[in-house]
């Protein structure tokens, strides 16, 4: 397994990684390299070049802001897991990043390289929706901050744009109850689905694996906002969507499994 | 407990030596193939058909040979004239056997995804891989059969010229009319169907190979990553026509090979061909992905299993039929894999009338060939299911079933009906000790609880008790089976004039331990420290003799040629001192290394002595010749029998269809034990290999002959964190069969632990009126099975 020939650059600074971003067609972001480097030796990406954002110290941080806790987008999985603030402000998060991979991955892996390669299998993808945060985007002309509901559009796609690079993610602090649930065959593996709740007074649920991207599943949290029983709530956890048949599952498996998942994670969350 | 003799006050043998192989294998100072430097080395890359049945219109190679680097690009044809025969297949199991003509290369149709068509040489890896997507290959695609039953059929052929897709029909029918009548009067009778699903071995080293000519002198040199180095050297030889003697085969440190690397592969044909044909060192080692389609693959069979009982349940006739899959072409042993188990169906129960029949087919797949087991996994899984489902049929507990069958210990040496001669066994002890060890009338108690509270989560009990064959092989055994080769071992020892010891094996151990348990083996015959001996193997220049590591064949085959090396040295050696102390060899006692004349211990004359007088030959005995060596070569009058009992316990969700498994308890008797952690070591290997068939993995094909598992992503190899500890316990039953007293033991784990495993996965199931479920027992199978059972997914019992 060899990937294609590619160039590489090492970014000193975000500007600089945005600016090569902006010069040179098909470039890539390497940030841990975990989704990506895979895809390349496969051939299924090959880009011209891989533009190193590893170094980036500034990127990497957790900082308590008040209301919420930012989180720099070269952030290990397992800084996360690891993290005091985070562990009290919002347990899910650490919780969810304890799950991924296996340790080598979570020490090279990163919060904004997950998200950025936007995974409907990931499970940091779908813990950072269900927890309504935000995502402060830099770009060659102005930075953005694009919520988390509106970030992932389809298949490994999201709405970063060439020449864009995630920088922050804003996660709202919460008092409440919450559940990861993951349902895979190996401890390593990526869930064949798994469920994370939060309960803040409202109920939100986000799905793993369940379609191309994560997915909020808004019937369940509409029928508990409007007083159904959590055994109600979730026989509703795969409605209006079209989860994928692998070799682990066929989508028929997957729309049960979620059921069950969803209300064994209403049942610890709520 | 032991036969052994020994030559020591204190035993190094049965202590829990570390080994002496792990400080270079761990640190990286062991080379691998891959890790080998030639200079001037081409790199070879191979291009694979992405179809399982076809026709080769046309092979263009001009663009490829024009990327950078590439030096040549050939296709089957251009290399033809190489082979001054096909690849070998060493069993030819019948007289009528079909064996479709196959070469390193396809020529002219292609019959699996992953069959080689071209090959391309490099100056550099990378180079050689990009060049492989500038050959273009124009195929005309050809009807395809992948599953068992249609191949039988021969409703499409794999190779319309042998007009049938049966490669041969092998029977063991001592007496067939006995069988029948054993049915016809049998109070209980059960038949069943089982798969055994296609497996892919995963050694941590993928195979690789360097072919180095010696131009001037004409030699060869070839390592490659394979478990026989020496069987190798012979095939090569007369595969593509060069002479034996100038050809020297090493096998450098091994990363594993559980039977994939007992073979000869298109690609070490390939590479020393091509360092014949070029004058160049050809080097390549194999991808991930590629290992999944182009190293053979393990089991892929059908079984059909009937057993006929009296009404206590005591089982009165066996009957088997089985499919097995060959895949595309026979490798080295393909067909004979199946007949290492048709003697086994009946387990290690005492059954008077057996039938067996197997019939070979070729379907378009990757070859299968030897996977650790090789025909006993497959044998102890069906007659292991079958005993659950008569203890059900009879009404009695499991474990009772088996202790109304079990061979008695009495009727050792047993021979079996279907023509074996068990050489020892006390099975009882196993299961007793099992079901002691894991708590068994309390784990039922659990499970009755948990059923009568409704609990969602279901406990399952499975018991396996075993019996195999193993230590391959008396060679006369082989020859009447059609084997082409022997199953003798050779081994040599040298005492050097300042008195270290070398050995020299000719097994070629791949993870092992040989070094270390050869070592004890000798340590405790001469009295002297394991670190003063050296053991020498893997190359045939150093080890010109030897049948190499695979079957459980090594210590209790090469082991006791190490031994009686040991003693045949001993014996001049004393020749030697008898003539210096001037006594008779008689009155000399030999211990903790010295010769002593009985009765006055203080005349005595030392091994170190000894070893320098035969240096120096200033003074022997007359007719002695001078040097201290010997060389033996031992051919074991019977296999080995190890047996024992695995009991595994599992939960299974009934939700999710997840089974955990929760503790695995096993009870060996491997005979003698020279070094009980390696013991061990070699038993929990198995058992986590046999929980992955049982669990875990597959090699799934979709219709057109796909292989849609070729990453780890997909195929399931299971982890440490799947597995609890396992709880290992052994009794010692010593084998008769040779002087060490040992049994093999590198596949007892894999051959006991599916059935514990699915049989406790179907206990957990048995409230919904499940009676089976296939391998591997995946959580949406276990669901689906669970939601079409009797009771539409709701309790029946």
């Amino acid at each position: 397994m060899f990937p294609a020939s590619f160039d590489y650059a090492k970014a000193r600074s975000v500007a600089e990684a945005i600016s090569i971003l902006s010069s040179v067609e098909d470039a890539k972001l390497l940030a841990g390299g975990h989704s990506l480097l895979p895809l390349m030796k496969l051939r299924l990406a090959s880009p011209s070049m891989l533009v190193d954002i590893g170094s980036l110290a500034e990127l990497s941080y957790i900082e308590d802001k008040g209301d919420y806790v930012a989180i720099g987008s070269m952030t290990r999985h397992h800084d996360i897991s690891s993290s005091r603030v985070l562990k009290s402000e919002i347990p899910l998060l650490p919780y969810v990043a304890s799950q991924v991979g296996d340790p080598q991955v979570r020490h090279r892996g990163t919060i904004g390289g997950s998200i950025s390669h936007g995974d409907g299998a990931s499970d940091l993808p779908a813990a950072v929706l269900a927890l309504d945060a935000k995502f402060v985007v830099a770009g060659p002309k102005r930075e953005r901050i694009v919520p988390a509901t509106e970030f992932f559009v389809g298949f490994l796609e999201t709405v970063l744009s060439p020449d864009e690079l995630l920088t922050e993610i804003r996660v709202p602090k919460f008092s409440g109850g919450w559940s990861f649930q993951k349902f895979n065959r190996r401890a390593q593996d990526w869930a064949i689905v798994g469920v994370a709740a939060v309960n803040d007074g409202g109920t939100r649920v986000s799905l793993v694996n369940m379609g191309p991207t994560p997915m909020r599943a808004r019937a369940v949290e509409e029928a508990l906002a409007d007083g159904a029983s959590i055994e109600t709530a979730s026989s509703k956890a795969s409605e209006g969507m079209d989860p994928p048949t692998d070799l682990n599952a066929s989508s028929q498996y997957r729309r049960h499994l979620a059921e069950v998942l969803v209300k064994r994670a209403l049942t610890e969350a709520v | 407990m032991t036969v052994v003799e020994t030559g020591s006050s204190e035993r190094v043998t049965g202590k829990r030596l570390l080994r002496r192989e792990d400080p270079a294998l761990l640190t990286g100072e062991a080379k691998y193939v891959d890790d080998i430097r030639e200079q001037g080395a081409l790199y070879m890359a191979l291009l694979r058909s992405p179809l399982a049945h076809a026709k080769i219109v046309s092979i263009d190679v001009s663009a490829a040979k024009k990327m950078p680097g590439v030096t040549d690009v050939m296709s089957g044809r251009d290399l033809q004239s190489e082979w001054v025969a096909p690849m070998p297949c060493a069993w030819p199991v019948t007289q009528d056997m079909k064996n479709p003509p196959h070469f390193p290369l396809a020529t002219d149709v292609v019959h699996y995804v992953g069959d080689a068509v071209a090959v391309v040489l490099a100056s550099d890896k990378v180079a050689a891989v990009d060049a492989l997507a500038a050959i273009d290959v124009n195929y005309e695609a050809l009807p395809v059969v992948v599953d068992l039953e249609d191949a039988v059929s021969d409703r499409i052929l794999v190779h319309p010229s042998l007009g049938t897709n049966k490669c041969f029909v092998w029977k063991v029918e001592p007496d067939n009319d006995k069988v029948d009548q054993a049915f016809a009067s049998a109070a209980h009778v059960t038949k069943n169907r089982y798969v055994q699903q296609r497996l892919i071995p995963s050694a941590l080293e993928p195979r690789g190979v360097i072919a180095i000519p010696h131009p001037y002198g004409g030699e060869y040199t070839l390592f490659s990553s394979t478990q026989i180095p020496h069987i190798l050297k012979v095939m090569l030889s007369t595969t593509i026509g060069i002479s034996e003697a100038k050809l020297r085969v090493i096998a450098p440190a091994v990363g594993g090979a559980f039977g994939s690397k007992l073979n000869v592969y298109a690609e070490e044909v390939l590479a020393l061909a091509l360092a014949r044909k070029l004058g160049k060192p050809i080097r390549w080692t194999e991808e991930r992905s590629e290992n999944s389609l182009a190293t053979i693959h393990g089991r892929g069979q059908l079984q059909e299993i009937e057993l006929a009982a009296d009404e206590k349940g005591r089982i009165t006739a066996v009957r088997v039929n089985i499919i097995a899959d060959m895949g595309g072409y026979l490798q080295l042993l393909t067909p004979g894999v199946p007949l290492l188990g048709g003697f086994l169906y009946h387990g290690l129960y005492d059954v008077p009338a057996y039938s067996f029949s197997c019939t070979g087919v070729f379907t378009n797949k990757t070859p299968t060939d030897a996977y650790r087991g090789a025909g006993r996994p497959e044998a102890t899984y069906a007659i292991e299911r079958s005993m659950d489902l008569l203890a059900k049929k009879v009404g009695v507990d499991p474990a009772e079933i088996r202790r109304r069958n079990f061979i008695p210990p009495e009727k050792f040496p047993y021979s079996s009906v279907p023509g074996l001669i068990f050489d020892s066994g006390s099975y009882l002890p196993t299961l007793e000790m099992a079901l002691e060890k894991v708590g068994y009338q309390e784990l039922r108690k659990e499970q009755e609880r948990r059923r009568s509270g409704n609990s969602r989560k279901h406990l399952g009990v499975g018991i396996s008790s075993y019996v195999e064959m193993c230590g391959l092989a008396p060679s006369k055994v082989l020859g009447s089976l059609r084997y082409s080769a022997g199953g003798w071992e050779s081994a040599t020892v040298r005492i050097l004039p300042t008195s270290k010891v070398q050995v020299v094996t000719g097994t070629s151990p791949h993870g092992q331990g040989h070094e270390t348990s050869w070592s004890m083996i000798v340590a405790d015959r001469l009295g002297i420290s394991p670190d003063d001996i050296e053991v020498l193997h893997s190359d045939t220049a150093i080890a010109p003799h030897g049948l190499d590591t695979y079957g459980s064949r090594s210590l209790a085959v090469g082991g006791s040629a190490v031994y009686l090396a040991t003693e045949r040295v001993l014996e001049k050696a004393r020749l030697i001192a008898a003539h210096r102390l001037e006594v008779s060899v008689e009155d000399l006692q030999y211990k903790d290394g010295s010769f002593r004349v009985t009765g006055s211990p203080e005349k005595a004359f030392a091994l170190s002595s000894v070893a320098f007088e035969a240096f120096t030959a200033h003074d022997l005995p007359e007719g002695v010749e001078p040097n201290l060596e010997a060389t033996v070569s031992w051919d074991p009058p019977n296999f080995t029998f190890p047996f024992g009992t695995h009991i595994a316990v599992v939960e299974v969700d009934e939700e999710t269809g997840a089974t955990e498994l929760l503790r695995y308890v096993s009870v060996d008797d491997v005979g003698n034990q020279i070094n009980p952690m390696i013991v061990e070591g070699q038993i929990e290997g198995g058992i986590a290999q046999g929980v992955a068939q049982a669990l875990y993995e597959e090699a799934i094909y979709d219709e057109f002959g796909n292989l849609l598992d070729t990453t780890f992503l997909e195929y399931l190899l299971p982890s440490a964190a799947e597995f609890p500890s396992f709880e290992l316990a052994s009794t010692v039953t010593p084998s008769p069969t040779n002087p060490l007293g040992v049994k093999g033991v590198g596949e007892a784990g894999c051959i006991a632990s599916p059935p514990a495993v699915i049989n406790a996965v179907v206990d957990a199931l048995s409230v919904f009126g499940i009676d089976h479920i296939d391998m591997p027992a995946s959580p949406q199978k276990v669901w689906t099975a669970i939601m079409s059972s009797q009771g539409n997914g709701r309790k029946v019992e």
